[in-house]
């Protein structure tokens, strides 16, 4: 067999190898049509309802105006982020952001995590199912109804918060007006909303853990402190740390509805962050290019940081995709 | 025996803890659902009040008196439950194709999938997304920004993707369509699943505020929670107003405080009412789904 031969011999075999491989794709998505026709409208809706804004966001590089619109605005390249950066605003709305959300990391992620120990401990299928259905019911109230609680309980006059300090001999205070407050209260009451709903995670990671580890623990005299500390900890050890990493991830998340609903003019100093800002200079003071430009900073940076989050936590046997 | 006491002290505190957490959950609830039946000298009297002195539904009357209420109401009523149905409806569609693994494709539509939950537009591009297709200001901007979301879509995906494959091979070898085994076999045995994405987005729905204040101009058009949020600014401004003098508050502040306490309990009363007959569902369903993620 000459070389020529087989080189030739090769590509038709190639030749006709691509040829059937076309028809079973076309057959393929004839045998598949209706799988690729079920996923038309879900991503017609993606593309239109998140890609196309993503887009949008050229409106951060032009001097853009609702009567123009994108194509008829004209480009004014970085100067958005030039005025941004130099603004004494961003840096409060940064720091405000991180500041609001270190506190909410470091009150609000390990109490779920001591709650689902200590429901773990219980013995009583009855009691266990009680308090988590009281535990999970707070998730569910919006924040615009549990803002409503909130001003009313710390309400200078008669809410009850003010009547216990008075009660004490202490004078009412304004909580709301006052600064100084204002990151104790939207924490606070995001523990008291989230801490149930964050057990059911770690609860789920306990239901795998092998139960004869805490017979072979007991017999080996270990009590109920040292089965959690040297059993349960470790062995829900992988979420606590994918978790956390996840939530850093987050970081420029404040939550819009939180703080919209409880700032005022006289706390915006401690409680304006990205969202809140961008609500308010761009809807309502019409300046839409530049809330655009806040907007991306925060959009692009996020991504970085909950990629970078999702590698660290891939490194730990988990992740989210 | 010096064991067995220390296992017991140890079981009444975390219990006692646990009691403690739970009033404290419940305590705002209670309180708020008190006060709103108590009559109002009842309430300055004891505002700490769990159970109702003096009871009237004086406030309910006055805020169903309001029309504004009712039409709130009505569009969340709208809005939630058609964004629920067509929510539940696309993801069932999207979520079976995304289910099989010998898809060709499925990699690159996942990826589509993902990139919308680390990424967005923000706010002003979605705001000029809503002008341009003519959409601010109708109930169809509070239907559409929250029906998809692609932490959902892969609880979904993952969940259909343990189903046994064998029962739609048997059906395939009986000549079965692809519609009628995903309507006929697939969605009968992802009822958990659905059960769960349908309250996860009706809890979204009926407290969305956000979408509301950001698309929603006109009264007739506001869902309940911004209906809501005029009640408590109103009274707010008013208290702000009054320097916080109690005894120089006029009747019609009177009112507002106990209406406020209503309202508040007219507008979580459905979640409270469905919430312990559904709360096993969802549990059960985020942990079904997010298994071998």
């Amino acid at each position: 067999m000459s070389p020529d031969y087989e080189s030739a011999s090769n590509a038709a075999i190639a030749g006709l190898k691509r040829q059937r491989e076309r028809t079973i794709n076309f057959k393929y998505l004839l045998k598949n049509k209706w799988l690729y026709f079920f996923l038309i409208p879900g991503f017609t809706y993606f593309i239109v309802f998140k890609y196309v804004p993503m887009f949008g966001i050229v409106i951060a590089f032009k001097d853009f105006s609702l009567v123009k619109g994108i194509w008829g605005s004209s480009w004014i390249g970085f100067d958005n982020f030039y005025y941004l950066f130099q603004s004494r605003d961003f840096f409060t709305i940064l720091r405000n952001s991180l500041v609001l959300s270190t506190y909410q990391i470091i009150w609000g992620f390990p109490a779920p995590i001591l709650v689902a120990i200590m429901l773990n401990e219980v013995r009583s299928a009855l009691f266990k199912r009680i308090s988590q259905t009281v535990f999970y019911l707070p998730h569910f109230i919006s924040w615009v109804v549990l803002s409503g609680m909130i001003i009313q309980f710390l309400s200078p006059d008669n809410g009850w918060v003010n009547r216990v300090i008075m009660a004490m001999g202490g004078e009412p205070i304004h909580f709301l007006l006052e600064p100084a407050y204002f990151r104790s209260i939207i924490v606070s009451a995001e523990v008291w909303k989230e801490l149930g709903w964050g057990t059911i995670i770690y609860l789920a990671a306990m239901t795998n853990i092998d139960p004869t580890l805490y017979e072979s623990a007991r017999m080996d005299g270990a009590n109920r402190f040292q089965q959690i500390r040297h059993i349960t900890i470790p062995s829900i050890m992988t979420t606590i740390i994918v978790l956390l990493i996840l939530r850093i991830g987050n970081i420029l998340d404040n939550g819009f509805e939180q703080v919209f609903l409880l700032y005022n003019t006289s706390t915006y100093s401690v409680a304006d962050v990205f969202d809140t800002y961008t609500y308010r200079i761009g809807l309502v003071d019409g300046r839409l290019s530049f809330a655009t430009a806040a907007g991306v900073f925060k959009a692009v940076v996020g991504f970085v940081l909950i990629v970078l989050a999702n590698r660290l936590a891939r490194r730990f046997g988990n992740q989210i995709w | 025996m010096r064991k067995r006491k220390r296992l017991n002290m140890f079981n009444i505190v975390n219990h006692t803890l646990l009691v403690i957490i739970g009033i404290m959950m419940l305590y705002p609830i209670v309180n708020v659902t008190a006060v709103s039946f108590s009559s109002y000298t009842a309430y300055i009297d004891n505002p700490m009040r769990i159970w109702p002195e003096g009871f009237n539904v004086d406030a309910y009357r006055q805020i169903m008196a309001n029309p504004v209420l009712w039409r709130s109401y009505l569009n969340t009523i709208i809005v939630t439950v058609s964004g629920v149905s067509i929510g539940a409806a696309l993801y069932i569609l999207t979520g079976y194709p995304l289910s099989k693994k010998h898809l060709k494709g499925r990699q690159l539509f996942m990826l589509l999938v993902i990139f919308t939950m680390l990424f967005n537009g923000g706010m002003i591009p979605n705001y000029y997304l809503m002008k341009t297709l003519g959409l601010l200001d109708t109930l169809a901007a509070l239907v559409l920004p929250p029906l998809l979301t692609g932490f959902s879509l892969i609880l979904m995906k993952n969940f259909m993707e343990n189903l046994p494959e064998e029962l739609e091979e048997a059906a395939k070898i009986d000549g079965a369509s692809d519609p009628y085994i995903l309507w006929r076999i697939i969605v009968p045995l992802s009822k958990p699943i659905i059960a769960t994405l349908c309250l996860f987005a009706a809890v979204t729905y009926w407290n969305n505020f956000f979408t509301g204040i950001v698309y929603i101009r006109s009264v007739d058009k506001w869902p309940l929670m911004l209906f809501l949020r005029e009640v408590i600014e109103a009274s707010k401004m008013r208290e702000l107003a009054s320097g916080g003098n109690a005894a120089e508050m006029s009747m019609d502040q009177v009112m507002t405080e106990n209406i406020k306490y209503a309202s508040l309990i007219i507008v979580i009363l459905p979640i409270l009412f469905v919430y312990p007959f559904v709360q096993k569902y969802f549990v059960k369903g985020i942990m079904l789904g997010s298994v071998k993620g």
